[in-house]
Protein backbone atom coordinates (compact mmCIF):
# COMPACT_ATOMS: atom_id res chain seq x y z
CA UNK A 1 0.00 0.00 0.00
CA UNK A 2 1.03 3.77 -0.73
CA UNK A 3 2.11 5.44 1.75
CA UNK A 4 0.64 8.53 0.66
CA UNK A 5 -3.21 6.98 0.49
CA UNK A 6 -2.89 5.39 3.47
CA UNK A 7 -5.12 7.91 5.00
CA UNK A 8 -7.52 8.72 2.42
CA UNK A 9 -8.11 4.91 2.34
CA UNK A 10 -9.34 4.95 6.05
CA UNK A 11 -11.48 8.13 5.76
CA UNK A 12 -13.15 7.37 1.92
CA UNK A 13 -16.18 5.68 0.73
CA UNK A 14 -17.65 5.06 -2.22
CA UNK A 15 -20.36 7.66 -3.23
CA UNK A 16 -19.05 10.62 -0.57
CA UNK A 17 -17.13 13.52 -1.68
CA UNK A 18 -13.20 14.23 -0.51
CA UNK A 19 -15.11 17.37 1.45
CA UNK A 20 -17.54 15.08 3.41
CA UNK A 21 -14.59 12.32 4.25
CA UNK A 22 -12.57 15.13 5.49
CA UNK A 23 -10.23 14.99 2.74
CA UNK A 24 -8.84 18.04 1.01
CA UNK A 25 -7.67 16.61 -2.96
CA UNK A 26 -4.48 18.36 -4.08
CA UNK A 27 -5.39 20.69 -7.13
CA UNK A 28 -1.54 20.23 -9.02
CA UNK A 29 -1.08 17.12 -8.27
CA UNK A 30 -3.99 15.26 -7.28
CA UNK A 31 -3.19 14.10 -4.19
CA UNK A 32 -5.28 13.55 -1.42
CA UNK A 33 -4.66 14.10 1.82
CA UNK A 34 -6.24 14.84 5.36
CA UNK A 35 -7.78 17.82 6.21
CA UNK A 36 -6.61 18.85 9.65
CA UNK A 37 -8.58 17.57 12.79
CA UNK A 38 -9.42 21.02 14.69
CA UNK A 39 -11.79 23.49 12.70
CA UNK A 40 -9.71 25.26 11.13
CA UNK A 41 -10.35 28.40 9.26
CA UNK A 42 -10.45 28.39 5.96
CA UNK A 43 -8.18 31.19 5.41
CA UNK A 44 -5.42 29.49 7.01
CA UNK A 45 -2.53 27.87 4.75
CA UNK A 46 -2.31 24.03 4.79
CA UNK A 47 0.25 22.76 1.80
CA UNK A 48 0.00 19.97 -0.03
CA UNK A 49 2.98 17.09 1.33
CA UNK A 50 3.43 16.31 -2.24
CA UNK A 51 3.64 19.28 -4.24
CA UNK A 52 3.64 22.43 -2.31
CA UNK A 53 0.66 23.71 -3.14
CA UNK A 54 -1.88 25.56 -0.87
CA UNK A 55 -4.94 22.82 -0.20
CA UNK A 56 -8.60 23.76 -0.03
CA UNK A 57 -11.58 22.38 0.28
CA UNK A 58 -13.13 24.90 -2.42
CA UNK A 59 -11.39 27.46 -3.96
CA UNK A 60 -11.17 30.58 -1.23
CA UNK A 61 -14.09 32.73 -1.78
CA UNK A 62 -15.08 31.31 -5.54
CA UNK A 63 -17.95 32.55 -5.28
CA UNK A 64 -17.59 36.12 -4.23
CA UNK A 65 -14.36 36.52 -6.58
CA UNK A 66 -16.45 35.30 -9.37
CA UNK A 67 -19.44 37.71 -8.71
CA UNK A 68 -16.31 40.38 -8.33
CA UNK A 69 -14.51 39.84 -11.98
CA UNK A 70 -18.20 38.91 -13.64
CA UNK A 71 -19.55 42.60 -12.36
CA UNK A 72 -16.51 44.63 -13.54
CA UNK A 73 -16.17 42.61 -16.68
CA UNK A 74 -20.35 43.88 -17.53
CA UNK A 75 -19.00 47.33 -16.96
CA UNK A 76 -16.54 47.02 -19.25
CA UNK A 77 -18.81 45.08 -21.56
CA UNK A 78 -20.25 48.52 -22.45
CA UNK A 79 -17.51 50.71 -23.78
CA UNK A 80 -16.45 47.31 -25.46
CA UNK A 81 -18.88 46.94 -27.94
CA UNK A 82 -19.98 50.57 -27.86
CA UNK A 83 -16.52 52.41 -28.36
CA UNK A 84 -14.26 51.93 -31.89
CA UNK A 85 -11.73 49.27 -31.51
CA UNK A 86 -9.59 50.04 -34.84
CA UNK A 87 -9.31 52.96 -37.07
CA UNK A 88 -8.39 52.90 -40.47
CA UNK A 89 -6.97 55.58 -42.27
CA UNK A 90 -6.06 56.24 -46.35
CA UNK A 91 -5.78 52.61 -46.74
CA UNK A 92 -9.37 51.78 -47.23
CA UNK A 93 -10.27 55.13 -49.26
CA UNK A 94 -12.32 57.24 -46.30
CA UNK A 95 -11.35 56.92 -42.45
CA UNK A 96 -13.28 54.63 -41.17
CA UNK A 97 -14.05 54.07 -37.55
CA UNK A 98 -14.91 50.23 -36.17
CA UNK A 99 -16.89 48.96 -33.53
CA UNK A 100 -16.60 45.14 -33.14
CA UNK A 101 -19.86 44.92 -34.53
CA UNK A 102 -19.65 47.80 -37.39
CA UNK A 103 -16.18 45.92 -38.41
CA UNK A 104 -18.71 42.46 -38.60
CA UNK A 105 -21.11 44.07 -40.76
CA UNK A 106 -18.54 45.50 -43.16
CA UNK A 107 -17.21 42.32 -43.77
CA UNK A 108 -20.58 40.15 -44.28
CA UNK A 109 -21.46 43.42 -46.51
CA UNK A 110 -18.10 42.60 -48.59
CA UNK A 111 -18.78 38.95 -49.12
CA UNK A 112 -16.93 37.77 -46.59
CA UNK A 113 -19.11 36.06 -44.46
CA UNK A 114 -17.30 32.79 -43.43
CA UNK A 115 -14.80 35.64 -41.82
CA UNK A 116 -17.64 37.48 -40.38
CA UNK A 117 -19.44 34.33 -39.04
CA UNK A 118 -15.87 33.60 -37.58
CA UNK A 119 -15.33 37.20 -35.98
CA UNK A 120 -19.20 37.18 -34.77
CA UNK A 121 -18.42 33.52 -32.87
CA UNK A 122 -15.08 35.04 -31.00
CA UNK A 123 -16.11 38.60 -30.24
CA UNK A 124 -19.70 38.84 -29.52
CA UNK A 125 -20.84 35.23 -29.13
CA UNK A 126 -18.33 33.81 -26.63
CA UNK A 127 -18.08 36.62 -24.50
CA UNK A 128 -22.03 37.27 -23.89
CA UNK A 129 -22.05 33.36 -23.75
CA UNK A 130 -19.39 33.63 -20.79
CA UNK A 131 -21.02 36.11 -18.77
CA UNK A 132 -24.65 34.71 -18.89
CA UNK A 133 -23.34 31.36 -18.15
CA UNK A 134 -21.28 31.90 -15.59
CA UNK A 135 -24.35 34.62 -13.94
CA UNK A 136 -26.42 31.34 -13.95
CA UNK A 137 -23.83 29.11 -12.51
CA UNK A 138 -23.36 31.95 -9.72
CA UNK A 139 -26.79 32.67 -8.81
CA UNK A 140 -27.46 28.66 -9.05
CA UNK A 141 -24.59 27.52 -6.76
CA UNK A 142 -25.51 30.36 -4.22
CA UNK A 143 -28.81 29.66 -4.41
CA UNK A 144 -27.84 25.92 -3.09
CA UNK A 145 -29.62 24.64 -6.19
CA UNK A 146 -29.95 20.99 -7.38
CA UNK A 147 -31.27 21.29 -10.30
CA UNK A 148 -29.90 19.93 -13.38
CA UNK A 149 -26.36 19.43 -12.55
CA UNK A 150 -24.97 17.42 -15.17
CA UNK A 151 -25.76 20.42 -17.88
CA UNK A 152 -24.62 22.75 -15.67
CA UNK A 153 -21.19 20.92 -15.25
CA UNK A 154 -21.06 20.97 -18.84
CA UNK A 155 -21.71 24.19 -19.07
CA UNK A 156 -19.36 25.24 -17.01
CA UNK A 157 -16.20 22.66 -18.77
CA UNK A 158 -18.28 24.36 -22.20
CA UNK A 159 -17.46 27.98 -20.86
CA UNK A 160 -13.87 26.94 -19.80
CA UNK A 161 -12.72 25.63 -23.50
CA UNK A 162 -14.27 27.69 -25.84
CA UNK A 163 -14.06 31.01 -23.48
CA UNK A 164 -9.90 31.85 -24.75
CA UNK A 165 -10.55 32.15 -28.34
CA UNK A 166 -12.32 35.48 -27.54
CA UNK A 167 -9.09 36.78 -27.68
CA UNK A 168 -9.14 36.07 -31.48
CA UNK A 169 -9.65 40.16 -32.33
CA UNK A 170 -6.91 41.46 -30.17
CA UNK A 171 -4.72 39.66 -31.44
CA UNK A 172 -5.61 40.39 -35.47
CA UNK A 173 -5.63 43.92 -34.14
CA UNK A 174 -2.50 43.90 -33.10
CA UNK A 175 -0.96 42.34 -36.64
CA UNK A 176 -2.72 45.12 -38.60
CA UNK A 177 -1.40 47.44 -36.65
CA UNK A 178 2.50 46.15 -36.96
CA UNK A 179 1.83 45.33 -40.76
CA UNK A 180 -0.42 48.29 -42.04
CA UNK A 181 2.67 50.68 -41.50
CA UNK A 182 3.85 53.57 -44.09
CA UNK A 183 7.15 55.00 -43.20
CA UNK A 184 6.45 54.24 -39.29
CA UNK A 185 3.31 55.80 -39.47
CA UNK A 186 0.33 53.55 -38.69
CA UNK A 187 -2.33 53.42 -41.26
CA UNK A 188 -4.41 51.22 -38.97
CA UNK A 189 -4.64 52.61 -35.27
CA UNK A 190 -6.16 50.91 -32.41
CA UNK A 191 -9.29 52.49 -31.03
CA UNK A 192 -10.40 53.03 -26.68
CA UNK A 193 -13.06 50.16 -27.36
CA UNK A 194 -10.00 47.37 -28.04
CA UNK A 195 -8.69 47.98 -24.39
CA UNK A 196 -12.20 47.56 -22.92
CA UNK A 197 -12.59 44.30 -25.02
CA UNK A 198 -9.48 42.73 -23.51
CA UNK A 199 -10.00 43.64 -19.85
CA UNK A 200 -13.39 42.02 -20.59
CA UNK A 201 -11.86 38.96 -22.26
CA UNK A 202 -9.15 39.23 -19.24
CA UNK A 203 -11.54 39.18 -16.09
CA UNK A 204 -13.71 36.56 -18.19
CA UNK A 205 -11.07 34.15 -17.78
CA UNK A 206 -10.44 35.25 -14.49
CA UNK A 207 -14.00 34.77 -13.57
CA UNK A 208 -14.40 31.13 -15.06
CA UNK A 209 -10.80 30.32 -13.24
CA UNK A 210 -12.51 30.95 -9.79
CA UNK A 211 -15.45 29.38 -9.85
CA UNK A 212 -15.26 26.02 -8.24
CA UNK A 213 -17.62 23.72 -9.94
CA UNK A 214 -17.49 21.38 -7.23
CA UNK A 215 -20.43 23.47 -5.79
CA UNK A 216 -22.31 22.61 -8.44
CA UNK A 217 -22.79 19.11 -6.51
CA UNK A 218 -21.55 20.05 -3.48
CA UNK A 219 -26.27 20.74 -3.03
CA UNK A 220 -27.06 17.44 -4.99
CA UNK A 221 -29.42 15.34 -2.58
CA UNK A 222 -31.00 12.74 -4.75
CA UNK A 223 -28.74 9.59 -5.00
CA UNK A 224 -29.71 8.99 -8.52
CA UNK A 225 -27.84 11.86 -9.61
CA UNK A 226 -25.58 11.84 -7.23
CA UNK A 227 -23.56 8.18 -8.71
CA UNK A 228 -25.10 6.80 -11.55
CA UNK B 1 -10.61 3.93 -25.59
CA UNK B 2 -12.94 5.33 -22.53
CA UNK B 3 -13.64 3.74 -19.11
CA UNK B 4 -14.80 4.51 -16.10
CA UNK B 5 -12.92 5.45 -13.01
CA UNK B 6 -14.90 2.08 -11.53
CA UNK B 7 -14.48 -0.05 -15.13
CA UNK B 8 -14.56 -3.47 -14.27
CA UNK B 9 -13.38 -5.20 -17.16
CA UNK B 10 -9.85 -3.41 -18.30
CA UNK B 11 -9.06 -1.40 -14.94
CA UNK B 12 -7.91 -3.45 -11.72
CA UNK B 13 -8.87 -0.97 -9.11
CA UNK B 14 -5.54 -0.20 -7.37
CA UNK B 15 -6.97 0.74 -3.76
CA UNK B 16 -6.12 4.21 -3.69
CA UNK B 17 -8.50 6.77 -4.12
CA UNK B 18 -8.62 9.85 -6.15
CA UNK B 19 -10.77 13.11 -5.54
CA UNK B 20 -12.72 13.89 -9.27
CA UNK B 21 -11.11 17.91 -9.59
CA UNK B 22 -14.80 19.20 -11.18
CA UNK B 23 -17.00 17.27 -9.01
CA UNK B 24 -15.22 16.01 -5.70
CA UNK B 25 -16.60 12.61 -6.12
CA UNK B 26 -14.09 9.81 -3.94
CA UNK B 27 -13.56 7.01 -6.30
CA UNK B 28 -10.94 4.49 -6.75
CA UNK B 29 -7.91 4.30 -9.20
CA UNK B 30 -7.82 1.60 -11.64
CA UNK B 31 -4.78 1.00 -13.60
CA UNK B 32 -5.48 2.28 -17.54
CA UNK B 33 -4.98 0.42 -20.36
CA UNK B 34 -1.97 2.13 -22.77
CA UNK B 35 -3.66 5.07 -24.33
CA UNK B 36 -6.81 4.77 -21.72
CA UNK B 37 -8.62 7.42 -20.54
CA UNK B 38 -10.57 7.68 -16.98
CA UNK B 39 -13.62 9.46 -16.58
CA UNK B 40 -15.11 10.55 -13.60
CA UNK B 41 -18.24 8.08 -12.89
CA UNK B 42 -21.00 11.26 -12.02
CA UNK B 43 -19.47 13.97 -13.95
CA UNK B 44 -17.64 12.33 -16.69
CA UNK B 45 -14.87 15.02 -16.67
CA UNK B 46 -11.39 13.48 -17.16
CA UNK B 47 -9.55 12.60 -13.86
CA UNK B 48 -6.44 11.07 -15.96
CA UNK B 49 -5.11 9.36 -18.71
CA UNK B 50 -2.41 7.45 -19.59
CA UNK B 51 0.34 7.48 -22.41
CA UNK B 52 3.00 5.48 -22.88
CA UNK B 53 5.87 6.60 -21.77
CA UNK B 54 4.66 10.15 -20.92
CA UNK B 55 7.63 11.54 -19.71
CA UNK B 56 9.87 10.84 -22.32
CA UNK B 57 7.51 12.06 -24.90
CA UNK B 58 6.54 14.97 -22.90
CA UNK B 59 10.36 15.76 -22.81
CA UNK B 60 10.87 14.93 -26.66
CA UNK B 61 7.94 17.09 -27.27
CA UNK B 62 9.29 19.92 -25.43
CA UNK B 63 12.69 20.06 -26.73
CA UNK B 64 10.89 20.36 -30.49
CA UNK B 65 8.73 22.63 -29.34
CA UNK B 66 12.04 25.20 -27.92
CA UNK B 67 13.75 24.87 -31.36
CA UNK B 68 9.84 26.34 -33.07
CA UNK B 69 9.45 28.58 -30.30
CA UNK B 70 13.05 30.04 -30.89
CA UNK B 71 12.12 30.10 -35.12
CA UNK B 72 8.66 31.59 -34.27
CA UNK B 73 9.82 34.48 -31.91
CA UNK B 74 13.24 35.44 -34.03
CA UNK B 75 12.06 35.04 -37.61
CA UNK B 76 9.30 37.71 -39.32
CA UNK B 77 5.86 36.78 -39.30
CA UNK B 78 4.23 37.93 -41.87
CA UNK B 79 5.49 40.17 -44.68
CA UNK B 80 3.15 42.81 -46.16
CA UNK B 81 3.74 44.72 -49.27
CA UNK B 82 1.39 47.67 -50.07
CA UNK B 83 1.58 50.55 -52.41
CA UNK B 84 5.28 49.64 -53.07
CA UNK B 85 6.26 49.72 -49.07
CA UNK B 86 7.22 46.55 -47.91
CA UNK B 87 6.81 45.54 -44.02
CA UNK B 88 7.30 42.59 -41.95
CA UNK B 89 7.01 42.12 -38.27
CA UNK B 90 7.95 39.52 -36.03
CA UNK B 91 5.21 38.92 -33.09
CA UNK B 92 7.95 40.74 -31.36
CA UNK B 93 7.90 43.26 -33.05
CA UNK B 94 3.78 43.68 -33.67
CA UNK B 95 3.92 44.11 -29.54
CA UNK B 96 6.51 46.67 -29.35
CA UNK B 97 3.82 48.39 -32.42
CA UNK B 98 1.30 48.25 -30.00
CA UNK B 99 3.88 49.96 -27.27
CA UNK B 100 4.72 52.74 -29.61
CA UNK B 101 0.60 53.21 -29.96
CA UNK B 102 0.45 53.96 -26.02
CA UNK B 103 -1.39 50.71 -25.58
CA UNK B 104 0.60 49.17 -22.81
CA UNK B 105 -1.82 47.22 -21.48
CA UNK B 106 -2.78 45.95 -24.50
CA UNK B 107 1.20 45.35 -25.23
CA UNK B 108 1.71 43.46 -22.44
CA UNK B 109 -1.12 41.14 -22.65
CA UNK B 110 -0.19 40.18 -26.14
CA UNK B 111 3.63 39.37 -24.95
CA UNK B 112 1.88 37.74 -22.06
CA UNK B 113 -0.08 34.97 -23.70
CA UNK B 114 2.08 34.59 -26.88
CA UNK B 115 5.53 34.88 -26.16
CA UNK B 116 6.27 35.00 -22.40
CA UNK B 117 4.14 32.26 -21.06
CA UNK B 118 4.50 29.77 -24.16
CA UNK B 119 8.19 30.17 -23.75
CA UNK B 120 8.33 29.94 -20.02
CA UNK B 121 6.22 27.05 -20.40
CA UNK B 122 8.29 24.99 -22.53
CA UNK B 123 11.53 25.80 -20.25
CA UNK B 124 9.44 24.76 -17.41
CA UNK B 125 9.56 20.98 -18.65
CA UNK B 126 12.85 21.05 -19.71
CA UNK B 127 14.17 22.26 -16.35
CA UNK B 128 11.93 19.57 -14.61
CA UNK B 129 12.26 16.69 -17.18
CA UNK B 130 16.02 16.86 -18.60
CA UNK B 131 17.08 16.41 -14.99
CA UNK B 132 15.08 13.81 -14.51
CA UNK B 133 15.93 11.78 -17.42
CA UNK B 134 19.64 11.30 -15.62
CA UNK B 135 17.72 10.91 -12.36
CA UNK B 136 18.23 14.02 -10.73
CA UNK B 137 15.38 16.51 -9.19
CA UNK B 138 16.34 19.76 -10.33
CA UNK B 139 16.39 22.42 -7.15
CA UNK B 140 12.91 23.92 -6.69
CA UNK B 141 11.22 21.06 -8.69
CA UNK B 142 7.55 21.33 -6.88
CA UNK B 143 7.95 25.11 -7.34
CA UNK B 144 8.20 24.73 -11.13
CA UNK B 145 5.87 21.67 -11.01
CA UNK B 146 2.73 24.30 -9.74
CA UNK B 147 3.84 26.87 -12.02
CA UNK B 148 3.38 24.80 -15.50
CA UNK B 149 -0.38 24.06 -14.07
CA UNK B 150 -0.65 27.85 -12.96
CA UNK B 151 0.64 29.12 -16.35
CA UNK B 152 -1.02 26.46 -18.59
CA UNK B 153 -4.24 28.29 -18.66
CA UNK B 154 -2.65 31.37 -20.32
CA UNK B 155 -0.99 30.03 -23.38
CA UNK B 156 -3.09 31.32 -26.37
CA UNK B 157 -0.61 30.35 -29.74
CA UNK B 158 -3.25 28.49 -30.88
CA UNK B 159 -5.96 31.51 -30.49
CA UNK B 160 -2.93 33.77 -32.21
CA UNK B 161 -2.74 31.29 -35.11
CA UNK B 162 -5.91 31.87 -36.01
CA UNK B 163 -5.84 35.85 -35.45
CA UNK B 164 -3.43 35.44 -38.14
CA UNK B 165 -5.36 33.74 -40.50
CA UNK B 166 -8.15 36.11 -40.13
CA UNK B 167 -5.49 39.09 -40.66
CA UNK B 168 -3.97 37.13 -43.30
CA UNK B 169 -7.49 37.42 -45.24
CA UNK B 170 -8.51 40.65 -44.24
CA UNK B 171 -5.25 42.34 -45.37
CA UNK B 172 -5.25 39.65 -48.61
CA UNK B 173 -7.87 42.29 -50.49
CA UNK B 174 -5.65 45.34 -50.31
CA UNK B 175 -1.99 44.49 -49.90
CA UNK B 176 0.12 41.52 -50.97
CA UNK B 177 0.81 39.44 -47.65
CA UNK B 178 3.16 37.11 -47.68
CA UNK B 179 3.56 34.40 -44.91
CA UNK B 180 6.87 33.94 -42.92
CA UNK B 181 9.20 31.42 -41.28
CA UNK B 182 7.67 32.44 -38.31
CA UNK B 183 4.12 31.32 -39.39
CA UNK B 184 4.87 27.86 -40.10
CA UNK B 185 7.13 27.86 -36.92
CA UNK B 186 4.17 28.92 -34.77
CA UNK B 187 1.55 26.91 -36.51
CA UNK B 188 3.82 24.30 -35.82
CA UNK B 189 4.26 24.83 -32.45
CA UNK B 190 0.56 25.07 -31.67
CA UNK B 191 0.62 21.12 -32.52
CA UNK B 192 3.71 20.34 -30.38
CA UNK B 193 1.38 22.21 -27.29
CA UNK B 194 -1.37 19.89 -28.23
CA UNK B 195 1.06 16.95 -27.93
CA UNK B 196 2.61 18.31 -25.05
CA UNK B 197 -0.67 18.27 -23.09
CA UNK B 198 -2.21 15.68 -24.10
CA UNK B 199 1.53 13.24 -23.02
CA UNK B 200 1.91 15.17 -20.11
CA UNK B 201 0.72 13.71 -16.93
CA UNK B 202 1.48 14.79 -13.36
CA UNK B 203 0.44 11.74 -12.19
CA UNK B 204 3.38 10.26 -14.07
CA UNK B 205 5.95 13.18 -12.25
CA UNK B 206 4.96 11.86 -8.87
CA UNK B 207 4.85 7.87 -9.42
CA UNK B 208 8.43 8.42 -11.52
CA UNK B 209 9.76 10.30 -8.69
CA UNK B 210 8.10 9.15 -5.30
CA UNK B 211 6.97 5.50 -6.24
CA UNK B 212 6.73 5.28 -2.49
CA UNK B 213 4.80 8.37 -2.01
CA UNK B 214 6.01 11.69 -0.32
CA UNK B 215 8.22 11.73 2.43
CA UNK B 216 6.05 12.22 5.46
CA UNK B 217 6.91 15.19 7.05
Amino acid sequence: MKKYSAAAVVAARDGLTAAQSGLLSCHACGLLSAAPKQNVDARQAVCCPRCGSTLHARKPDSIKRTWAFLMAAYILYIPANMLPIMVTSELFSLPQSDTIMSGIVYLWLNGNWPLALLVFFASIVIPLLKLVALTVLAISVQRKSNWQPHQRAALYRFVDLVGRWSMLDIYVATLLVALVQFKSFALVQIGPGAVAFGAVVVLTLLAANSFDPRYIWDFVKNDKQRAR
Amino acid sequence: MTQTASGVQAGQATGAYIACPECDLLQQEVILPPRGVALCQRCKSELYHHTPHGLDRTLAFAMCGLVLYLLANFFPLLDLVLNGTDNSSTLYGAVLALYHEDLLPLAALVFFTTILVPGAEIMCYLYLLLPLRFGRRAPGFKTVFRLIQTMHPWGMIEVLMLGVLVAVVKLAAVATVTPGIALWAAAALMIMFSALAQSFNPRDVWAFVEPQGPEQA
